[in-house]
């Protein structure tokens, strides 16, 4: 065994003590006839060779394209300092911090998580991290449930899609979850249809737990929170804003405008892509929502003399103690990632997250406007961010051929969302800060001459029905 | 050994400067922001701290002194499987096609990572007898909520709707009972047998149409293989209900017991435990499940697929409809996967056999130790798995001394306490678990350290009462902590309680 340390006179030394021959006799409670007769498994490999074979497989997946790829996990400028730090020992192979004596390290750093959280979404109460912003995404919306009594929650369907499909399996035990359309065509097509969330809101015999909208969308828009988040609250419901960090520092906080909940994906803050995890789950809430969020909580404290210290605390919430009546079944945290995300924040600064969030404002006009010169104009009108839907006609053909010529064009929308006929010649691009104009320039010059992209076609929004 | 740092650490907050840290970034244009309208955008800049690079070292390397871990000292913290990490893992995990391969891109663009996950599926498939494996779930809990979801879908399937009920064992972790809450079953509850095990006869009569299945912990938590197991199938079965094992101590196991061949119908792994993935302050983990033919169908989307030609795919929206769906974005936490792939092929078969020998030949020798000296109480006469359960009862009523001390004296040794006060089924609890990387010199000192304080706790038992004496804080105020919660930093937070030191 390469990691272990007992020499064959160690484990003599042991089995004379326990008085038997060998250590077979310790398994004598598996019965005879559920006893396993071998593992069919390779041989063990050394070292050296084991490594060799790791960056092998590394080296079959592509590093070499120009991605404009986000769609919920997104490249950013990492500064080494995050990784080094979290290549420490004591952080990588500590456990919960049950004892918290010895555990000072860990829960002032979720203390300083929660902090950083609580400045980012301007709500008070942070939770310790969940597995990603899908199922943060799921905690929120069980939480509305719980706190209001009802069993139903709206979402829309500008929502990321694998968050929707997340959703729908955690309300398998007998929760109601419906969409929300987006508006099809005009100055707001792509947005989620507030019209339709009104009529939603307004069936009497369903009453309404949670309204749940993501800002930037799925789809890249900037969405009508403080609409949406005021027809929630009228209709007795609790409002839940899923959000992407680096975009907090520039646009305005769930807080502002009056979110209950926030829940997101924090792989942005300095988590690489990792082919989809492990990430990061953003859970936040207010104050008055506090016995109702799910997961660990750090708060600060003393000890018996009196000297400030961070504990684990309202822990009567959690399936240790309550069991089946826990708020949660979450065991675990998203610790090493929590602190990936806050060794980011302090690295970049306020400033340097919102240059961070602006650059890739920057970066993404400008992925605009040289698309839109080479024949994929953008498919709506609204207000974004950094990620944005072009128009290219056969968007799967186009979008293969692309990655011939060395560009990862972003998603191809009918692939994840086949059921909204109006973005079907949809690609969601994105670009960050890390994005080059000599990228930009790639993508805009393989597109000419690929299946339906007519060359110079009008730059000009078109506004398609979604 | 144990935590090298004496000093408590100012915040983040507390270190910071206007002004400090620049130069990671360059600045954007100044019109960037323009074309967002006014409504959308943000009043005020959000308070983070500023600091410069070398402060920041500084504040994480010291607080990082403040931990105990696995890379400081010896951590038996019983049903977490505290082994080494081995650092070739860390390595791979960070190789550039790994780590910035993007969970959306073309599954051509991502062999290599398809490729290794589609052989972990087919070795944690070997491990544990089962027939199919999703490496989805994002930890234990998930998989758990997983495996229940899969039953209910199955039952559902059957058009089978009196199934409400979910029995578990008195001595079952916590996620258990929560997670049969989160399906929507009500749990049952059954008391264990005076030997520790499961109560065959208590499980048969709670048994019925109504039960959609049972959860086992096999070892149980503590640390003691189910004898009667064969048994306890064969009833569930009879009943119609299925039957999940959590497989939280697998470590126990390896090579020696498959669940799917015993007729278990779906398990879920913890890498971090039995695969050595870091546990990371509390997370990240990682959680797959494995299933037996009848939950194949039900498993969650998407799963890596093997092409005819060779080649690796993920399976494509909805082209499983009888599947449960997802449990979270993308195809599971495979920056974890990759270490636990390294580390079973850096086992084997035989390997991975010796691990769960000397596992529990290291934890029936500590167990020895305690119960020939008798300063503990080491119940259930027999012999134990990778874990065993010892307790302070006896000398609480001799001394006053409880577990909660015991633990904390041992803080002093330079040792990290075992888990204490679970399971819940014996008083006084300390569940110990030493794993198959702790050498025997650590083994003995370890033991010694627990009888000198049980002798300590008769001699001078202040001493163990106000124990840990060299950690850098004292025991804390949780009570305090809980009826007025602090779980931010505000700026006035300093003024009212400063740093220490």
């Amino acid at each position: 065994m390469p990691y272990g340390p007992h020499t064959p006179a160690d484990r003599e030394k042991m089995l004379t003590a326990l008085g038997i021959a060998s250590v077979d006799e310790l398994f004598d409670d598996i019965p005879e006839a559920l006893k396993a007769g071998s593992l069919d498994l390779p041989p063990p490999e050394p070292e050296l060779e084991l490594a060799t074979r790791l960056a092998a497989l590394a080296d079959r997946n592509r590093t070499d394209l120009a991605s404009f790829l986000g769609a919920g996990v997104y490249r950013h400028w990492t500064p080494p300092v995050v990784d080094q730090i979290l290549l420490r020992g004591e952080w990588y192979t500590a456990y919960t911090p049950y004892q918290p004596e010895v555990s000072q390290g860990t829960l002032q750093s979720i203390y300083e998580y929660e902090s950083l959280l609580a400045e980012l979404t301007g709500l008070d109460v942070v939770s310790a991290s969940h597995y990603d912003g899908a199922a943060a995404t799921a905690e929120a919306a069980l939480m509305t449930c719980r706190a209001t009594r009802r069993q139903r929650v709206l979402v829309s369907k500008a929502v990321h899609p694998q968050y929707r499909e997340t959703l729908r399996t955690y309300f398998g035990g007998g929760l109601e979850l419906d969409e929300i359309p987006l508006v099809a065509d005009g100055d707001k097509a792509g947005t989620t249809d507030i019209a339709a969330l009104e009529r939603l809101l307004a069936e009497d015999a369903r009453p309404v737990a949670g309204v749940v909208l993501a800002q930037p969308s799925f789809l890249g828009l900037l969405e009508p929170m403080a609409d949406a988040t005021r027809l929630a609250h009228a209709a007795g419901a609790l409002f839940v804003a899923v959000v992407e960090p680096v975009s907090l520092a520039v646009l305005a906080p769930p807080a502002a405008y009056g979110a209950d909940i926030a829940a997101g994906e924090g792989q942005p803050l300095g988590i690489a892509p990792q082919y989809g995890g492990p990430f990061l789950g953003i859970l936040a809430c207010t104050d008055a929502l506090v016995r109702q969020i799910p997961g660990r909580l750090v708060g600060m404290t003393t000890d018996v003399e009196g000297k400030r210290a961070f504990v684990m605390t309202l822990r009567a919430r959690e399936q240790d103690i309550r069991r089946d009546r826990a708020a949660s079944n979450i065991c675990t945290n998203q610790a090493l990632l929590a602190l990936a995300a806050s060794v980011y924040l302090a690295a970049v600064g306020p400033h340097g997250l919102r240059d961070v969030a602006a650059l890739g404002a920057a970066r993404a006009a400008e992925l605009e406007a040289a698309l839109a010169t080479a024949g994929a104009p953008r498919l709506h009108r609204g207000a974004y961010l950094n990620e944005f839907v072009v128009r290219v006609p056969g968007a799967r053909a186009a979008h293969r051929q692309l990655l011939e010529r060395g560009v990862l064009g972003g998603l191809v929308l009918e692939d994840v969302m086949p059921d909204e006929p109006g973005l079907r010649d949809g690609l969601l691009v994105c670009a960050t800060e890390v994005t080059t104009t000599d990228e930009i320039r790639r993508f805009a010059d393989a597109l000419p001459g690929l299946t339906g992209v007519a060359p110079g076609a009008e730059p000009a929004a078109v506004g398609g029905g979604v | 050994m144990g935590v090298t740092g004496e000093r408590l650490q100012p915040t983040l907050f507390e270190r910071s400067r206007p002004g400090r840290g620049a130069g990671k970034v360059p600045h954007p244009p100044a019109d960037a922001l323009s074309r967002i309208p006014g409504d959308q955008l943000r009043d005020l800049p959000p308070a983070l701290p500023e600091l410069n690079e070398p402060e920041l070292v500084r504040h994480y390397v010291n607080l990082s002194q403040l931990n105990f871990a696995v890379d400081t000292g010896f951590y038996p913290l019983g049903s977490c499987t505290m082994k080494f990490n081995p650092k070739l893992n860390e390595w791979a995990a960070r190789l550039p096609g790994f780590a910035q391969a993007h969970p959306l891109a073309p599954d051509e663009a991502v062999q290599g990572t398809l490729q290794l996950l589609w052989e972990l599926q087919e070795i944690l498939a070997e491990i544990s007898g089962m027939t199919a494996v999703s490496l989805q779930p994002a930890a234990g809990a998930q998989g758990e909520l997983t495996g229940i979801l899969m039953i209910r879908a199955y039952h559902a399937s059957r058009g089978d709707s009196e199934r409400v009920e979910v029995l578990v064992p008195d001595s079952a972790h916590g996620t258990n009972p929560a997670t049969a809450s989160m399906a929507g079953y009500r749990t049952v509850s059954i008391p264990s047998a005076p030997d520790g095990g499961v109560d065959v006869d208590a499980f048969s009569a709670a048994l019925g149409p109504h039960t959609a299945a049972v959860m086992i912990t096999n070892p149980s938590t503590l640390g003691l293989f189910e004898r009667r197991i064969g048994e306890l199938l064969d009833a569930v079965h009879a009943a119609g209900a299925l039957a999940y094992m959590d497989g939280a101590n697998l470590n126990a196991i390896l090579g020696r017991f498959k669940a799917g061949e015993a007729g278990f119908d779906v398990m879920h792994i913890n890498t971090h435990k039995t695969f050595s993935t870091p546990h990371g302050g509390g997370g990240p983990g990682a959680g797959p499940v494995g299933v037996g033919e009848r939950l194949a169908p039900f498993l969650p989307a998407p799963r890596v697929v093997r092409e005819s030609d060779g080649s690796f795919r993920l399976e494509r929206t909805g082209e499983r409809p009888t599947s449960i769906g997802r449990l979270r974005s993308f195809v599971g936490n495979t920056g974890v996967l990759v270490r636990a792939y390294a580390y079973l092929r850096a086992h084997g078969a035989e390997g991975l056999r010796e691990v769960t020998d000397d596992a529990v030949l290291a934890a029936n020798y500590l167990k020895h130790r305690l119960t020939e000296d008798g300063a503990y109480d080491v119940p259930f006469d027999r012999h134990c798995m990778h874990e065993f359960v010892a307790s302070a009862a006896g000398l609480k009523r001799r001394t006053g001394v409880r577990t909660l001390d015991v633990a904390k004296r041992l803080i002093d040794h330079g040792f990290h306490p075992p888990t204490i006060y679970f399971p819940l089924t014996v008083e006084e609890a300390m569940l110990i678990e030493p794993t198959e990387t702790e050498s025997l010199e650590t083994l003995d000192a370890f033991a010694a350290a627990l009888i000198a304080i049980a002798a300590e706790a008769a001699s001078d038992p202040d001493v163990i009462h106000e124990a840990p004496h060299t950690a850098p804080v004292k025991r804390l105020d949780e009570a305090t902590a809980a009826r007025q919660p602090n779980l931010r930093w505000r700026g006035m937070t300093g003024r009212q309680m400063p740093c220490p030191d």
